[in-house]
């Protein structure tokens, strides 16, 4: 384990490079050296935060509901498809380069012909997330299952074990890890893919917010709305890391065996 | 009577001779060694008896049952314990009764009572993280004891141990082979330990590898506690060493 010591100063590092950033931006605007309307001082910002928190929040829930929704569905598809490739290694040589292929298309390029298909409405933002969550997924469970151990298998088959007590018992749990980072990494694309998705057209969201705003030249709410995110965003990763240490409690214990 | 009976196995490997007419049978609560250097096929031979692969020639039986190529018949275990990280240690001792379609309750039930005989009693609902490596062996041992009909099939199941944790497991496995029915095919490269625990060993040498010499060993297992330092183990070593030569 860390020292006391240690895991404070690992916590304070970070925090004054933050404070330091800030000062310096404080410091730029004040000064006048960046005009005003060009970069806001963070006091601005914050004021910007609260003046329009209730508003921000309505339009942060839409967006953190598009995520939310997106990332559920990315995560269902991309587990049947994991499986389906690990089941069949002939789905996974078809499909698996197609699927690298597929990640190296914009976002930004993709978005308008999914409005251009599905309309105005929350279905094109949904869709974006679904895409962009998707593959981190699907990728991390694919070497999950392929990482369980061949001599565990052995073991369970010498055990008399079908195809699916083994995926159960030992590939599923082997993955876990795996399919948590990969879930790190889609939590925090998803909130950025329903943003994206929105500024080309929408009534509600973040997107929609910023978009607005940006044609207002109000550079200080604009500065609010982009620390939302990035606020909103962390808040999920962190969920996310809740969610692993409760479903893998052995990790935990792991932990705390080798330290005896 | 006789539990075990591997006949006349042989198998190739890509056309390599890995293994030629090796018999090996194991009466009832009989330990017998496979004892044979690196490359002598013993893994093959433990892969095969255990039925995760088909041998070219010859059939193994068990209680008289030709289980040749069946899985799940006869248990085995391996250096490693492959005791599954995410499972408790009473899951992972259930594990086998579970694969075999017993409700978890019920098989937690049956497991529990054992732990006690294999020292692992207040381990039930630990990780196996949190055990020691000779208490992951024995949990592992357990687990292999449970579902194996009384056979089991060990693989160098100690050489990951320490020297003296090593020397405490053979030990107890001497006691337990005593308090519970278990019959033991225990395949080494380890002489002192093949002589030690065995009633007979079996010398798997040469390559494709053959039964060379099958060595018994007429000292009760009851009377073994110091049996190393005695002259008579180092007359068994001199003689099973000198047939390792050839």
């Amino acid at each position: 384990m860390k020292r006391r010591s240690e895991s404070i100063r690992d916590k304070l590092l970070p925090a004054a490079a933050f404070l330091l950033i800030l000062l310096i931006w404080w410091g730029l605007s004040v000064s006048g050296l960046i005009p005003d309307y060009m970069l806001p001082s963070p006091v601005d910002v914050v004021k910007a935060f609260a003046a329009d928190f209730p508003n921000l929040m309505s339009h942060a829930w839409v967006s953190v509901e598009e995520a939310l929704t997106g990332l559920l569905i990315g995560t269902a598809l991309a587990f049947l498809l994991a499986c389906g490739m690990d089941r069949f290694l002939n789905l996974e040589k078809a499909v698996l380069p197609l699927l690298v292929a597929s990640q190296t298309i914009p976002t930004i390029a993709i978005a308008p012909l999914l409005v251009l298909w599905m309309g105005f409405g929350v279905a094109p933002k949904i869709a974006l997330v679904v895409l962009t969550t998707f593959f981190p997924i699907a990728v991390g469970l694919l070497d999950g299952f392929k990482s369980a151990d061949a001599d565990a298998i052995a073991l369970l088959r010498s055990m008399g074990a079908t195809r699916g007590q083994i995926f159960r018992h030992v590939k599923f749990a082997a993955a876990l890890p795996y399919f948590f980072s990969g879930l790190r990494i889609s939590a925090s694309y998803a909130v950025v893919a329903a943003v994206i998705s929105e500024w080309l057209g929408g009534f509600e969201g973040l997107g929609v917010y910023m978009t607005r705003v940006r044609k207002a030249y109000a550079f200080d709410k604009m500065f609010a709305v982009i620390i939302l995110v990035v606020i909103v965003s962390l808040v999920l990763m962190r969920l996310v890391t809740l969610l692993r240490t409760v479903s893998m409690p052995w990790m935990q214990k792991e932990r705390k065996g080798t330290e005896k | 009577m006789e539990l075990l009976r591997a006949e006349g196995i042989t198998k190739d490997f890509d056309g390599k001779p890995v293994l030629r007419d090796v018999t090996v049978s194991l009466e009832e609560g009989e330990l017998v060694s496979i004892l044979g250097l690196s490359g002598s096929g013993k893994t093959t031979l433990l892969n095969i008896i255990s039925g995760l692969i088909l041998p070219d020639r010859g059939k193994v039986f068990l209680q008289g049952r030709d289980v040749t190529g069946k899985p799940g018949q006869i248990s085995y275990m391996l250096q490693k314990d492959l005791l599954l990280a995410h499972k408790r240690v009473i899951d992972n001792v259930c594990l086998p009764m579970v694969i075999a379609g017993m409700k978890k309750e019920e098989a937690r039930k049956k497991a529990d009572v054992h732990f006690s005989t294999f020292g692992l009693e207040g381990t039930q609902m630990l990780y196996p993280a949190q055990l020691s490596g000779g208490m992951r062996q024995r949990a592992a041992l357990m687990r292999t004891w449970l579902c194996s009909r009384g056979v089991v099939l060990l693989d160098e199941p100690f050489s990951a141990l320490d020297m003296i944790t090593r020397g405490q497991m053979h030990e107890w496995y001497l006691s337990v082979m005593r308090s519970i029915s278990l019959s033991t095919i225990l395949i080494t490269h380890d002489v002192d330990e093949a002589i030690l625990l065995s009633d007979r060993i079996c010398l798997l040498t040469g390559s494709p590898g053959m039964i060379r010499e099958e060595i018994r060993i007429e000292t009760p297992r009851e009377e073994r506690k110091d049996f190393a330092l005695t002259p008579e183990f180092l007359g068994y070593k001199r003689r099973v060493t000198a047939a390792l030569r050839g």
